[in-house]
């Protein structure tokens, strides 16, 4: 067989996929959320006119321009990957899922890049309605941009609203089936509110991290903490709700799924316990050294303590999804969503104790959540994308069937080439976030970088720049 | 049938003006990727950069939409063309990683090293870019080899002295592009220097488009002997003629008179025939030699789905792009825009 160190095609193109999809998701989680976050702090500037909105916003800007060009420049590698790795998936499944994805590009993709320019460089062009108003379109922008392509995942995971043509092709039938499939509302929902969390996260860690360095005094750095932390303790309880749902809706159309995140390799006839931990053996077909709360599975999948749960001995083996990886991850995902729902708490029993500022445990705590939503969203993308295999798209195309007709050696060149340019790349720019993040937010803060603008008369430049630099104190004493 | 065969030719035209948008578009911000070493100040270099800094997201997003509609439109062409090009697509999106990340992290980077790195990213991405964007181009030209509905063509299919001469062509077109661009958006000293780069890339294109049409010719790549049969020569006659007419308004406005706007619309004229001249030797082709547009149409069902809302969209995209163009519009000035 063909391979390349030790690896054949299909993996190869599913490890390059997986790894350019997972790097890609980074950043619009980091964008859908900042953008949102922006779009308020903007909003609040031009009402209450405090400086603190503006200067935050300033700050914020400078990052996420550069994650959204991390975001733009990683998205573009997807919308080819499926071509170049999944040529039979493309020609067989292009005919259901292109449009929606056409549809995400003219909709959403044009309407950020088109508003960004102005976001970023036109507050003093356009004036601050239009900017605002551009603001507005970039963070709704993030979030059609969501909501197209989770319908396309969610399609590809319970596929509804299509008929088999002769040639092998997918005809879609229903398009209202086909966009509002059953799992697209719970995954809609349980990944935009994963978006906001990674966000608030990140913009909490950040708050945290200056507050430890004594900046208190600083309303930029109280604004941000006391913000993130809002989010935390509103949104992580939602999120869990909204995660259950989800699960519920999986076990309905995807058992298969659940019972590997369960790690249930045995049927329960009567309440099936609620693994916390062990280590599964595929191949054996049991969980070892597991340990158990019995019958809580039934009930948080099923709402009652004795309900049956069938397990992967009802699956043919060649159905089943790799259960370690599934397992794992879920664990990840599910942990880290209480370790946040925990600092949310934390930081209301803080607030009511008027200590949000001064407890340095907090602090220090939520720095090191700082990146933990990133990690959440990884792991529950793995959960979710690992869980459908084998299958490409749910019951109806298999991984191995859907691969472009290309030598190993192709595939894993192009791979390493990924790996190798994506770390030096994007470790880069994570270095330049981390540089600006090291600084508060401070008076008069500095935009992206001062825009390019038409030519004045010479005399008045050096007056047109003074302007420009004292620009927001001026208003501040308006 | 009637409504599909109508579809299947309108998606083609819209696809066909997605990806020459995103040729002009793009065309010219990766030429001043291209110009770049000739200009090694690093004022001239950031006042280049920042001519383009606002609009160079939108204009690579027409190249999502130029591949995303090829897989919606024409599933069985996209899921051939990809494999058949593999490694020049692999190294394209690799490229404009590297030159797009460059816009944001050259304003971040603080030492002499990695502000060059960014540099040479930022120059070679753009060059490399164009030079697979141009092989892509000539793969497709000279013809892939198509089994049942798949790449059946060998690993290298796509590397040949054609393709690479429309790789070459490629870079001189963006780099004669760019400068026009920056022709129009800078004054003083250094929009003299760029009018000097615009004539140089200008002949280089000239040479470049006729050195394509020669080998077209006399390779017998795809489909070109169709040019002089009667009557599609009523159809492609016209072609080079205004080809000549508007190189020859170009040498005046750029040689002679030295104008401001009026090389960029001639570039764009230019390239706007060039396309159309390419798109006549092409059509109805998705994959030359064998495979129409119609066999490689997706069912009626999904192309009238998105041609619903591509034909309300689009026209509302170009407004509010040509509203994002209009607001950094006129020249630069070059006391601002420094960090």
């Amino acid at each position: 067989m063909d391979t390349f160190l030790g690896f054949d095609a299909v993996m190869l193109a599913r490890m390059q996929f997986g790894f350019t999809v997972a790097f890609h998701f980074i950043f619009p989680a980091i964008s859908i959320g900042l953008a949102s976050f922006l779009a308020v702090l903007n909003g609040l500037y031009l009402w209450t006119k405090n400086e603190a909105y503006l200067r935050l916003f300033k700050y914020w800007l400078k990052i996420f321009a550069i994650s959204f060009a991390m975001g733009v420049v990683s998205g573009i590698v997807m919308s080819y990957q499926f071509g170049t790795n999944w040529s039979v998936f493309s020609d067989i499944a292009g005919p259901v899922i292109g449009p929606l994805m056409a549809y995400e590009v003219l909709t959403a993709f044009f309407l950020e890049a088109g508003f960004l320019g102005i976001m970023i460089f036109g507050r003093d062009k356009v004036g601050p309605g239009l900017h605002m108003f551009a603001c507005l379109m970039v963070a709704v922008g993030t979030a059609i941009s969501a909501t197209w392509i989770l319908s396309v995942n969610s399609w590809m995971q319970t596929p509804q609203g299509f008929s088999i043509a002769e040639n092998g092709q997918f005809v879609p039938e229903d398009w209202w089936a086909i966009i509002f499939n059953p799992s697209f509302p719970y995954r809609l929902a349980h990944t935009l509110t994963a978006a906001y969390l990674t966000t608030a996260f990140i913009v909490g860690g950040v708050g945290a991290w200056h507050l430890l360095r004594g900046r208190r005094e600083n309303p930029g750095v109280r604004t941000m903490f006391s913000m993130a932390m809002w989010m935390a303790a509103l949104v992580a309880p939602l999120q869990i709700f909204l995660g259950d749902m989800h699960g519920i809706n999986t076990l309905e159309h995807q058992p298969a799924k659940v019972m590997a995140m369960e790690g249930h390799f045995e049927s329960h006839e009567a309440g099936a316990p609620l693994i916390l931990f062990g280590i599964p053996d595929q191949d054996a077909g049991e969980m070892r050294y597991s340990i158990e709360i019995p019958k809580l599975s039934s009930l948080i999948l099923k709402h009652d303590l004795n309900a049956p749960l069938a397990g992967l001995d009802t699956i043919p083996d060649d159905e089943e999804p790799p259960v370690a990886v599934v397992f794992w991850s879920f664990r990840v995902m599910v942990g880290l969503g209480f370790a946040m729902l925990g600092i949310g708490l934390w930081s209301l029993w803080a607030r009511f104790r008027g200590r949000l500022y001064d407890n340095r445990w907090l602090h220090r705590t939520a720095v090191a959540m700082g990146p933990s939503g990133l990690v959440a969203v990884i792991a529950g993308w793995i959960t979710t994308e690992v869980g459908r295999q084998p299958y490409v798209v749910y019951g109806a195309l298999r991984t191995a069937e859907a691969h472009s007709p290309l030598a190993a050696s192709a595939v894993g060149v192009s791979l390493i080439a990924f790996v190798v340019i994506y770390f030096v790349i994007f470790g880069a720019g994570v270095a330049y976030i981390l540089k600006l993040m090291r600084h508060a937010p401070a008076l008069g803060e500095r935009g992206v970088r001062v825009e390019p603008g038409p030519i004045r008369t010479t005399g008045i430049t050096p007056q047109q720049q003074l302007r420009e630099d004292g620009h927001d104190m001026a208003k501040e004493g308006a | 049938m009637f409504a599909s065969i109508d579809l299947t030719v309108a998606w083609a035209l819209l696809l066909a003006f997605a990806v020459f948008v995103y040729v002009v578009l793009d065309g010219f911000d990766l030429g001043i990727g291209i110009l770049y070493p000739f200009f090694r100040k690093k004022e001239d270099r950031d006042i280049m950069m920042n001519s383009v800094a606002p609009v160079w997201d939108g204009n690579e997003t027409w190249l999502v939409l130029g591949g995303g509609g090829l897989f919606a439109a024409f599933p069985m062409a996209y899921a051939i063309l990809m494999p058949a090009v593999y490694p020049p697509i692999i190294a394209m999106l690799l490229a404009l990683i590297f030159r797009g990340v460059a816009f944001e992290y050259r304003w971040r980077a603080n030492s002499w090293m990695s502000k060059k790195s960014w540099d040479a990213a930022f120059i070679g991405g753009s060059v490399s870019a164009a030079l697979c964007q141009g092989i892509i181009l000539g793969a497709f030209l000279q013809g892939i080899e198509v089994e049942g509905r798949a790449y059946a063509g060998g690993w290298w299919d796509w590397l040949t002295p054609f393709t690479l001469i429309c790789g070459l062509s490629v870079v001189a077109g963006y780099g004669f592009l760019g400068a026009c661009w920056l022709n129009m958006k800078l004054e003083g000293e250094i929009q003299h220097r760029v009018r000097l780069m615009a004539r140089g890339f200008f002949v280089a294109t000239l040479v470049g488009v006729v050195a394509v049409s020669i080998a077209t010719y006399l390779l017998q790549v795809g489909l070109a002997v169709r040019w002089f049969a009667w009557p599609q020569v009523l159809l492609t006659g016209p072609v080079p003629v205004l080809l000549a007419l508007i190189a020859l308004a170009l040498s005046r406005s750029l040689f002679v008179e030295g104008r401001d706007r009026m090389p960029f619309l001639l570039g764009l004229a230019l390239f706007a025939l060039c396309f159309l001249g390419l798109g006549l030797s092409v059509w109805p082709y998705a994959i030359p030699p064998e495979v129409t547009i119609w066999d490689a149409a997706a069912p009626a069902k999904s192309q009238l789905f998105m041609f619903v809302g591509a034909i309300v969209l689009v026209p509302i995209i170009l407004a509010y792009t040509g509203y994002a163009y209009w607001v950094f519009r006129g020249k630069l000035d070059p006391n601002k825009g420094y960090h």
